[in-house]
């Protein structure tokens, strides 16, 4: 493209720049004027960040190269803060023959057999879904799955945890329903099936909502493409949708204040969705791939150009040059630094052979995508990048993409978490009457964060792709990859904040747990992790201290349990003025089942068999969901982690599932046994008479929150080897009842009629949000 | 022999493979069809399936509706080829004027994904023989854009002449008008729903159930006893 000079920018106010014989910010330019001031801190650097930078080039930076250093090394792109603790995920990560790609990658993947591989990954979209409820979590939907097609893979499904203010608040009725109707609304568009995820509110997240998605893909072990540019004269092809002025943020600053005061500098800083566009992106790039046309990709999502060149340049072998003029623009007034920060959707860049490249622009034709050839790969080191026919960026892209500062951020175990450990939820007053016991179950599970989200996902497409075996409310969503040998995978998301208020370290082991229990609830056995850490700002130290605590405790736990962390995502900052949300690591365990056929649900489907429960009950009340919704109390300790017991539970109920001896497995967690047994009721439609066990009291029975723990239906005919295999391998088990019936009734207690408990388990949040 | 029945691609369809999956299961044989393509390949039905053809930015199946596939496909419907529409396909198909009527968003103007019981009104249709007339089904559906509406001459002719081959049963699942989920035009030959038989054709997937797949056993019969 070109433009004719009444468009170009009018001359900027700075005087050393308008002194200057080019008005283009080339590197010649930048040599020549070193005491030109650039908006750096408007940006978002540091001083010292920015000294660095011109360390780094030996002289000022252009504009140009300001937006990309600026942009990557943001606390988004760079990791700057977390990045030290990050590190404990490689360093601890255990032996695991399953992992085929780690971190660093746009998403970790993972062998499951028969040749196949799969990518998953999660991330945040928290702060965009606040400001913009239904765009931000459209785009956070489109980012996660782009992520998963840049690995090579065909994206087979998402899953989404959602943590929203308290459920009556008016605000949450401005968000939530916002936030459903765009996850869906680009979700339901690509035709991704949605299968699990988490809806959790609590009055932390009222300023900070996390909306967080993860996406599942699948390839073949052969077909796993990298971010990665390489072979010299190799072609960069930019392709999708054209890039426009959304999503700039920080960009119009430096346009605005340093380049072109004339123009419209604020425009929206989040990003609209096409998911038609992202769809059209999807088939066309897995037909490039199955062709063979591929070197490397990368995905477009936060800092745009900036991102997606400094990476594929630094994980490369040559340099690359680029032309900015020849990126397909739909605001053609946009400056370079905008071009390249700029966070338009739906857009990738591929690195293909020149042999290849007019039958890749021909796949591409075919989908009515527009790809254009934008630069290629070098012999050298170096980043180049051209406007106008001059030099705009000349750096080491391995400094913008790789070399960002790295803060060793204080943290100070905060002076309020012994009081808050110290008030022990465990000494709170109790249901005396079985009246009392009854009503509180009926409260517990009406209650918004145990009640039925049946009104949200019923606003998403779990059908979709005709592989879908488990979906939510299921353990964990599970979805068949071979339709011949009925191969599966499984994945579960689990995070309680509550719990890593409480012990930050104890409180990502038991998300970890939660969500390793319920992928083995399902029959699958559980491979690799992935996690999306939430938090408060790391500038302050009870926060970093939070975060530190959470880090060691999911590199602990993932050492112990063999899953690796193969890769995930830091969304700092989730905090209104002094107030932080509770620490929230989100963790999704992917697991695989041989075969499908032999799943376990969660319903109770047969009258007459037998409930057990598996692992030790204990009296454990800390950050329960009793102790919120009978007492609206957070205080003393999150239920004890045993991860040689959640190891030993997972494979029983593996070998269970496998073998036929269970007929439905529910994990149990929030809410507790009654919980659980009431959700398996329900979705079964049959009743189940328990009976207390010897040694624990109805209430603990019902309420506590121990962990390492399930309920399983069993088969009458299968009771005798079901609890042989649990005995000899030391795993508790105790028949607590039989299903039967259309109560829930505790013997000796209360029965509660399926028609009650569903009233208030299924009229809640239609009733706060419908 | 077997029966050949394509299944448009268009940009934005999201169950064609789902359905060229419920053919093959049905014991038939799929055949992809491109929506820049006048070319059926000789096929002896089509289906047009869900999805959001084009974005339906517009207007559900208002775009796909003047694609070069269409072209034949509404020559061969009006000939007497059997065709499906499904979801999205029976939007193409009332734009398409092979169906009466359209649709609009759902009355509660949300996206609704469900297990939707259905009673089958029409089993004479090239796609429904293998039901009995007042049979009662579930049937996966999912839509945005789902509530049938007609002007009352048209509702009352297609009353009168049994052409309201689905309907809703115990929920009306988006407001549509005499809780019609499907209906046929007067040869029998071309058949609209919104719920998707193709999700309800193996008893482990989706719903568990395989309500749907005597949609493609009918047309298969039909085509290879033909």
């Amino acid at each position: 493209m070109s433009r004719t000079p009444s468009r170009l920018p009018p001359p900027p106010d700075n005087e050393a720049l308008r002194a200057a014989p080019s008005r283009l910010d080339t590197v010649e330019h930048a040599a020549a004027t070193p005491d030109v001031e650039l908006p750096w801190a408007e940006l978002g650097l540091k001083k010292d960040e920015y000294e660095r930078v011109v360390e780094i080039l030996g002289r000022r930076p252009t504009g140009a190269e300001l937006a990309m250093y600026s942009v990557m090394w943001s606390e988004h792109c760079s990791y700057k803060s977390s990045k030290v603790h990050l590190r404990q995920f490689g360093e601890k990560a255990p032996e695991s023959d399953a992992l085929l790609v780690g971190i660093g990658e746009n998403a970790g993947v993972v062998d499951v057999g028969q040749g196949y591989a799969v990518t998953f990954k999660v991330e945040s979209h928290n702060h965009p879904s606040y400001v913009e409820p239904y765009q931000g979590a459209a785009t956070g939907v489109g980012g996660i799955v782009r992520d998963i097609i840049a690995m090579g893979a065909r994206p087979v499904a998402v899953v989404d945890p959602l943590r929203f203010g308290a459920a009556d608040h008016p605000d949450t009725k401005r968000v939530l329903p916002g936030v459903v109707a765009g996850i869906g609304g680009y979700g339901n568009c690509l035709g991704l099936p949605n299968i699990g995820g988490e809806v959790v509110f609590d009055s932390c997240y009222q300023g900070n909502p996390l909306v967080n998605a993860g996406a599942i893909g699948v390839m073949r072990h052969e077909d796993i493409h990298l971010a990665k540019a390489s072979g010299a004269g190799n072609k960069v092809i930019l392709y999708g949708a054209r890039t426009g002025g959304d999503g700039i943020g920080g960009a119009s600053i430096l346009a605005s204040e340093t380049f072109d005061d004339a123009k419209p500098s604020k425009r929206p800083a989040v990003q609209v969705g096409d998911p038609f566009q992202e769809k059209l992106l999807i088939e066309c790039t897995l037909e490039a791939f199955a062709e063979k046309l591929v070197v490397g990709i990368q995905d477009l999502g936060a800092a745009g150009l900036s991102c997606a060149t400094s990476e594929l340049a630094s994980n490369g072998s040559g340099g690359m040059r680029v032309t900015l003029d020849d990126v397909p623009l739909r605001d053609s007034t946009l400056s370079p630094e905008e071009i390249l920060m700029s966070e338009s959707q739906e857009r990738m860049c591929a690195v293909v052979e020149p042999e290849k490249v007019d039958r890749f622009l021909e796949i591409c034709d075919k989908w009515d995508v527009i790809a254009t050839v934008i630069g290629e790969v070098t012999d050298g080191d170096r980043l180049e990048i051209y406007w106008h026919g001059g030099k705009i960026v000349d750096v080491d892209p391995r400094t913008v993409a790789h070399d960002g500062p790295v803060y060793e951020r204080p943290y100070a175990r905060p002076s309020w978490q012994d009081e808050l450990q110290a008030d022990d939820a465990n000494k709170l007053p109790r249901p005396e009457t079985s009246a009392e016991l009854k009503d509180q179950v009926l409260k517990l599970v009406g209650s918004p964060n145990q009640a039925s989200k049946q009104w949200i996902t019923q606003q998403y497409d779990h059908f979709v792709q005709g592989n879908t075996v488990l979906a939510q409310p299921e353990d964990s969503g599970m979805i068949r990859i071979d339709e011949a040998s009925g191969l599966g995978v499984a994945i579960a998301t689990d995070g309680n904040g509550r719990y890593a208020k409480l012990d930050p370290y104890a409180g990502a082991q038991l998300a970890l747990a939660e969500a390793y229990r319920n992928v083995a609830t399902t029959g699958a056995k559980p491979l690799a992790v992935s996690d999306c850490l939430n938090f408060g700002s790391p500038e302050d130290p009870a926060v970093m201290w939070q975060f530190a605590e959470a880090v060691r405790g999911l590199a602990d736990g993932c050492q112990q349990l063999g899953t690796p962390v193969t890769g995930g995502n830091v969304s700092l900052y989730n905090q209104t003025g002094e107030a932080a949300i509770h620490p929230t690591p989100v963790v999704a365990v992917l697991g695989v089942i041989d075969d499908v056929a032999r799943r376990t649900p969660v319903a109770f489907r047969e009258e007459g068999q037998l409930v057990y429960l598996l692992g030790d009950t204990r009296e454990e009340f800390g950050g329960s969901a009793w102790s919120q919704v009978v007492h609206d109390h957070l205080g003393g300790l999150p239920p004890q982690v045993d991860l040689e017991r959640e190891r030993l539970l997972g494979e029983i109920l593996i070998s269970a599932s496998r073998d036929g001896m269970i007929d439905a497995a529910h994990d149990l967690s929030d809410g507790g046994l009654v919980q659980a047994v009431v959700e398996s009721a329900l979705l079964g439609g049959k009743g189940v008479r328990l009976v207390v066990p010897d040694g624990l009291d109805a209430f603990t029975f019902l309420f506590s929150e121990s962990a390492g723990r399930a309920i399983v239906a069993v088969p009458r005919s299968e009771e005798v080897r079901f609890t042989d295999m649990c005995g000899a391998r030391g795993l508790p088990a105790t028949r607590i009842g039989v299903v039967d019936g259309d109560t829930v009734e505790v013997q000796g207690e209360f029965a509660l009629t399926l028609t009650e408990l569903r009233e208030a388990h299924e009229g809640t949040i239609p009733a706060l949000l419908a | 022999m077997t029966a050949r029945i394509g299944v448009v691609t268009f940009p934005g369809s999201l169950d064609d493979r789902d359905t060229r999956r419920a053919i093959r299961v049905a014991g038939a044989e799929p055949v992809a069809l491109w929506h820049k393509d006048k070319d059926l390949k000789q096929v002896d039905a089509v289906v047009l399936c869900g999805g959001f053809s084009y974005g339906d930015y517009l207007r559900a199946g208002a775009i796909a509706r003047f694609s070069p596939v269409m072209d034949t496909v509404i020559d061969q419907a009006r000939a007497g080829m059997p065709v499906l529409g499904i979801c999205n396909g029976f939007q193409i198909l009332t734009e398409a004027h092979l169906l009466p009527g359209g649709m609009l968003g759902n009355d509660h103007l949300h996206f609704i994904c469900r297990d939707q019981k259905l009673r089958v009104e029409n089993a004479d249709t090239a796609w429904t023989a293998d039901y009995t007339a007042g049979q009662e089904i579930h049937i996966p559906l999912k839509n945005m854009d789902g509530r049938y509406v007609a002007d009352r001459r048209t509702l009352d002719e297609l009353e009168a002449e049994g052409r309201v081959a689905f309907r809703y049963l115990d929920v009306n699942p988006n407001g549509s008008l005499n809780d019609i989920a499907g209906i046929t035009n007067a040869e029998g030959n071309v058949v609209g729903l919104m719920p998707h038989p193709e999700h309800a054709v193996e008893s482990l997937i989706g719903t568990g159930r395989t309500d749907g797949l005597p949609f493609f056993t009918s047309i298969l019969k039909k085509l290879v006893t033909a």
